[in-house]
C-alpha cells in the first residue's frame, strides 16, 4: 500500500513528471533515476567557467544586474527593528550619492521582523523575504513550521524562504519532504516560495540534484543553496547543479524556475562568476531578479565600490559606502 | 536588457615579442638556413607574422654533426645530476616566459589563449620538470643498471601543439642523455625557435638541441640522415608509414604517434551533464586538432536523444572568435589547407546521408574558422565515421549493448584513445580491458600528465611518451 502524495495540481505536469509524484515509491524511483553528477567533472567545469574575463561595459552591466538581484539579508539573534529599518533604507538607495544605482531585489529577515521590513519598504517595489519553517535547522513539528510561515505571510512578506527537512531527506523519506514543501507552498498564498536545500548538509552532488528536483516537483518557485548558517554555504559547482536542474525543468515543462545561492558570496568577482554560470549553464533568460538572486549581506557594499571604480576610474575605499 | 555581451578581453599581442625574422638554431647559434624562406601567418587574420629562414639538406647535415659532437664530447657522458640542472633551468625559464610563449603560440597556431595559457605552456614546463627528475635516477627506470642513451635523436613534430609536442620529445631525450635535432611543423615554427633562445639562456652546451624549421622534405632529410640513432615522429599515419619504410633495415630506433578516430562511449547510466562537457572537451578542444580527439561519439540508444539535446545546447554556448580573447573557446583552424580538408569531409558526411547540425555562432570575416558541427545518424560505413577529420566535427553513432559498443569502438584501423562514461565502476574496468586504445579515459577526456604514458595501437603508432615507460624509447637497456 502506498499513500498518494498530497494536494498539488499535477494536471499541468507532463506525463513523466506527473507519474513521478504519484506516490512515495515512484518519487523515490524518479529521484534515484536522475543521471548522476560527476564530482570531478562538475568542479572542473565550474573552475573553467570561472576564468571568463568580464571587462568594461560587460562588467558594469554585471554589477548593476547583481545589485538588482541581491536579497539583502540579516539573520541574527541580535536583529532589532532598528537594524531592519537601516537595511531597508540601504535597500532603497544602496548608494545615496549615486541615485542611478538600482535598488536591491528584496530584504531578507526573520518572520517576527517581517512586518517592520514591510512597513519600511512600503511603496518601494522591493520585496520582503522572510525565512520560516524553523529556520535554519528545520527541526520542529509541521504545525510549528506552518505557523512560522503563517506569521511571515500575515506580516506581509512577499517571499518565503523555507528549509527542507534534511533529516527526512537523508533517511530517504522523500515523500515527507515533498508533502512538507507542498504544505508550505499552500500556506504561502501569493508569496513566492524559495526552498533552501542546505547543500552543505546533503553531502553529494547527486543528493543536491535530487533535492532540487524534489523541490521543483513540489512547487518551489526558487531552489536555494543554503541558510548561510552551515559551512560550506553556496559553492559554484553546487550552484551549477541547481542551474542545470532549472534548465532541465524548463526543457521538460516549459516553466522557468529560479535559483538563489546564499552565503559566502562576498566579492564582485565571485558574483560575476555566478552570473557567468547563470548565463552559460541555465541560459540568458535567467539573468533577471525574477529568476536569480544572491542571498548576501556584505556583497552589496563590494558591488557598490566596484561600481564606483568602474564609473570613476579609481577605487574609493570602504568609507565611501554606508555600513549598515 | 537581458542580453549580456562579454566585452572583448584580448591579451596584448605585444607580449609575444614578435620579431620580423627567425632563423634555424644549429650548434648553439642562430644561423641563416640555406632553404627557401617561409612566411608564417596568423590563421585568425591571415596576416604574415614573420619570415622564417629554413634549413636545407646541408643544414640538416650540419645540425646532425653538431648533435653528434655534443653527444660524444659533452652530453652523453655528463653525469645525470648535472644534466638535470640544465633541464630544471629550462623548465623554470619556460615558466618565466610563459605569457610570451602562450601569446606567440596563439598567434602562430590559432588556438585560444586560454588553452595555450592554461594547458600548452604549463604542461610543457611540467614535462621538463618531470624528466629533469629522472636524469639521475635512470638506474631505477626498470631497464637494468646500465641503461645507455642512444645518441642523436631526430624528432619531427606537428602543428597542433607546437611547444607541448616539442616538450614531449625533447625533455625525455635530454634526460636520458641523448642530443636532439628537431623539426617543428612548417606552419608553426615560432615557439620552437623561442625555445632555442631558452636553451641559450639556460647555457645548454652547443649542439645538444638543434631546431630546423622547414617543410616535409626537410623532415625526410632528417629521418633519412645516416648518423641519427633514433627517430621520434608525431603526425599523420600516412607520413608515419613512409618513415617506417625508410628506416627498415637500419639501426635506427623508431617511435610513432599518429592519427586517431577515438570513440567516446556514453552509457545510459552516465553522469549526463558531465558526459556532455567531456564530449565537448573531447572534440572541440583545440578546434579538434588533437590526435586523440573523441571524434566518434558512441551513445547508447536509450539516451541518445536526451544527450543530443543537451549537447547541442552546450555547443551553442561555445564562443568562437579571436583566439587572443580570453573568453574565446574555439579559435582558428591552423591553415587554409586543413580548413579545406575539414570542409571536404563534412560535405561527404552530408552527401552520405548523416544529419548535420552546426552551431549558430557567427564566424569572423577573415581568417580560417569552422563552426562546431555535430553529425547524428552516422553509420559505421560513412567516411566521417572512419577517417580522421582533425577539426571541430563530431560524428554521433549509437549502440544497444556493451558488446556492441566495444565492437564499434574497436572497428577502426586506429587505436590511440577512448573514453567511457558510466557510473558503474565494474563496467569501466571491463571496457578498459576490451578497448584497443593506448589511453582509455573514464568519466573524463583529454587529460594529460607527464607521469602518464601516452601512445597508440595499430595505425595510431607505437612507443610511449611520458612516464617511466616513455624513457624506454630513448635508452638501450
Amino acid at each position: 500500500m502506498r499513500t498518494r502524495l498530497g494536494g498539488m495540481a499535477t494536471a499541468t505536469l507532463p506525463a513523466g513528471l506527473a507519474d513521478a509524484i504519484r506516490d512515495d515509491a515512484s518519487l523515490r524511483r524518479f529521484l534515484h533515476g536522475l543521471p548522476g553528477v560527476d564530482q570531478v567533472g562538475i568542479e572542473q567545469r565550474a573552475a573553467s567557467l570561472g576564468t571568463r574575463s568580464i571587462k568594461k561595459a560587460a562588467k558594469l552591466w554585471a554589477i548593476d544586474t547583481a545589485i538588482s538581484m541581491v536579497d539583502l539579508t540579516t539573520l541574527e539573534g541580535a536583529d532589532t527593528h532598528g537594524k531592519v529599518r537601516a537595511l531597508a533604507a540601504k535597500a532603497r538607495r544602496p548608494d545615496p550619492e549615486r541615485p542611478d544605482t538600482p535598488p536591491v531585489a528584496a530584504v531578507c529577515v526573520y518572520p517576527d521582523l517581517a512586518a517592520t521590513a514591510v512597513e519600511a519598504l512600503r511603496g518601494s517595489g522591493i520585496g520582503v523575504a522572510s525565512v520560516a519553517t524553523a529556520f535554519p535547522s528545520g527541526r520542529s513539528g509541521r504545525d510549528v513550521k506552518l505557523a512560522d510561515v503563517a506569521l511571515a505571510v500575515r506580516s506581509g512578506a512577499s517571499e518565503v524562504d523555507m528549509v527542507i527537512d534534511r533529516g527526512a531527506f537523508l533517511e530517504g523519506r522523500y515523500g515527507q519532504v515533498f508533502e512538507e514543501i507542498q504544505a508550505v507552498k499552500a500556506a504561502c498564498g501569493d508569496a513566492h516560495l524559495k526552498v533552501i536545500l542546505e547543500t552543505g548538509e546533503l553531502g553529494t552532488y547527486d543528493n543536491v540534484r535530487r533535492a532540487a528536483w524534489l523541490a521543483l516537483l513540489a512547487g518551489g518557485d526558487f531552489v536555494k543553496t543554503s541558510t548561510g548558517k552551515v559551512s560550506p554555504a553556496a559553492t559554484l559547482p553546487g550552484t551549477h547543479v541547481l542551474l542545470q536542474a532549472v534548465r532541465d525543468w524548463y526543457t521538460a515543462t516549459g516553466e522557468l524556475r529560479g535559483v538563489k545561492p546564499a552565503g559566502g558570496i562576498r566579492t564582485t568577482k565571485d558574483a560575476i562568476r555566478y552570473l557567468v554560470a547563470v548565463h552559460e549553464v541555465a541560459g540568458p533568460e535567467w539573468l533577471t531578479p525574477g529568476l536569480f538572486r544572491f542571498g548576501a549581506s556584505s556583497l552589496l557594499n563590494d558591488l557598490l565600490l566596484q561600481r564606483r571604480t568602474q564609473l570613476d576610474g579609481h577605487y574609493s575605499g570602504p568609507d565611501y559606502v554606508t555600513q549598515d | 536588457m537581458n542580453m549580456w555581451e562579454y566585452a572583448p578581453a584580448p591579451e596584448s599581442r605585444d607580449i609575444a615579442n614578435l620579431k620580423p625574422a627567425y632563423r634555424p638554431f644549429i650548434g648553439g647559434e642562430f644561423t641563416d638556413g640555406s632553404g627557401e624562406p617561409l612566411k608564417t601567418i596568423n590563421p585568425a587574420t591571415e596576416e604574415v607574422l614573420a619570415e622564417v629562414s629554413t634549413a636545407s639538406a646541408s643544414d640538416v647535415d650540419k645540425a646532425v654533426r653538431a648533435a653528434r659532437r655534443a653527444y660524444d664530447k659533452v652530453w652523453g657522458k655528463m653525469p645525470g645530476a648535472e644534466r638535470a640542472k640544465y633541464i630544471f633551468r629550462i623548465a623554470r625559464l619556460i615558466q618565466e616566459r610563459a605569457r610570451e610563449l602562450a601569446v606567440l603560440e596563439t598567434l602562430d597556431n590559432g588556438k585560444p589563449i586560454k588553452e595555450s595559457r592554461d594547458a600548452d605552456v604549463p604542461t610543457a614546463a611540467a614535462h621538463f620538470f618531470y624528466h629533469a627528475g629522472w636524469a639521475d635516477k635512470l638506474d631505477y627506470a626498470g631497464l637494468g643498471p646500465h641503461a645507455r642513451p642512444l645518441g642523436v635523436a631526430a624528432q619531427v613534430i606537428p602543428w597542433n601543439f607546437p611547444l607541448l609536442m616539442l616538450a614531449w620529445k625533447i625533455a625525455p631525450a635530454l634526460a636520458t642523455g641523448n642530443t636532439v635535432v628537431l623539426k617543428p611543423a612548417e606552419t608553426t615554427p615560432l615557439t620552437a625557435l623561442v625555445f632555442a633562445e631558452i636553451c641559450r639562456q639556460a647555457e645548454l652546451p652547443p649542439g645538444v638541441v638543434n631546431i630546423l624549421p622547414g617543410a616535409g622534405d626537410i623532415g625526410a632529410e632528417l629521418v633519412n640522415h645516416p648518423d641519427v640513432d633514433k627517430i621520434a615522429f608525431t603526425g599523420s599515419t600516412e607520413v608515419g608509414k613512409l618513415i617506417q619504410r625508410s628506416v627498415a633495415g637500419t639501426h635506427k630506433r623508431l617511435t610513432l604517434e599518429l592519427g586517431g578516430k577515438a570513440a567516446n562511449v556514453v552509457f545510459d547510466d552516465a553522469p549526463l551533464d558531465q558526459a556532455v562537457d567531456g564530449i565537448v572537451n573531447g572534440i572541440f578542444y583545440n578546434q579538434g586538432h588533437v590526435c586523440c580527439a573523441g571524434s566518434r561519439l558512441l551513445a547508447q540508444e536509450s539516451v541518445v536523444d536526451e544527450l543530443l539535446e543537451k549537447l547541442r545546447y552546450r555547443v551553442s554556448t561555445l564562443r568562437l572568435g579571436d583566439p587572443l580573447d580570453k573568453n574565446t573557446d574555439i579559435g582558428a583552424i591552423n591553415s587554409a589547407e586543413q580548413l579545406a580538408k575539414i570542409r571536404e569531409l563534412t560535405e561527404s558526411g552530408e552527401s552520405e546521408g548523416a544529419r548535420r547540425w552546426t552551431s549558430p555562432c557567427p564566424l569572423p570575416d577573415r581568417g580560417f574558422f569552422f563552426a562546431p558541427t555535430v553529425f547524428s545518424g552516422v553509420e559505421q560505413s560513412m567516411r566521417i565515421a572512419r577517417e580522421e577529420i582533425f577539426g571541430p566535427v563530431l560524428s554521433v553513432l549509437t549502440f544497444r549493448t556493451p558488446d556492441e559498443a566495444v565492437a564499434k569502438a574497436n572497428n577502426t584501423p586506429y587505436g590511440l584513445s577512448a573514453g567511457v562514461w558510466t557510473e558503474k565502476g565494474s563496467r569501466i574496468l571491463w571496457m578498459a580491458g576490451k578497448l584497443r586504445a593506448g589511453v582509455v579515459w573514464a568519466n573524463t577526456f583529454n587529460r594529460f600528465d607527464p607521469a602518464a604514458p601516452f601512445g597508440g595501437y595499430r595505425e595510431s603508432g607505437f612507443g610511449r611518451e611520458g612516464g617511466r615507460t616513455g624513457l624506454e624509447a630513448y635508452l638501450d637497456g
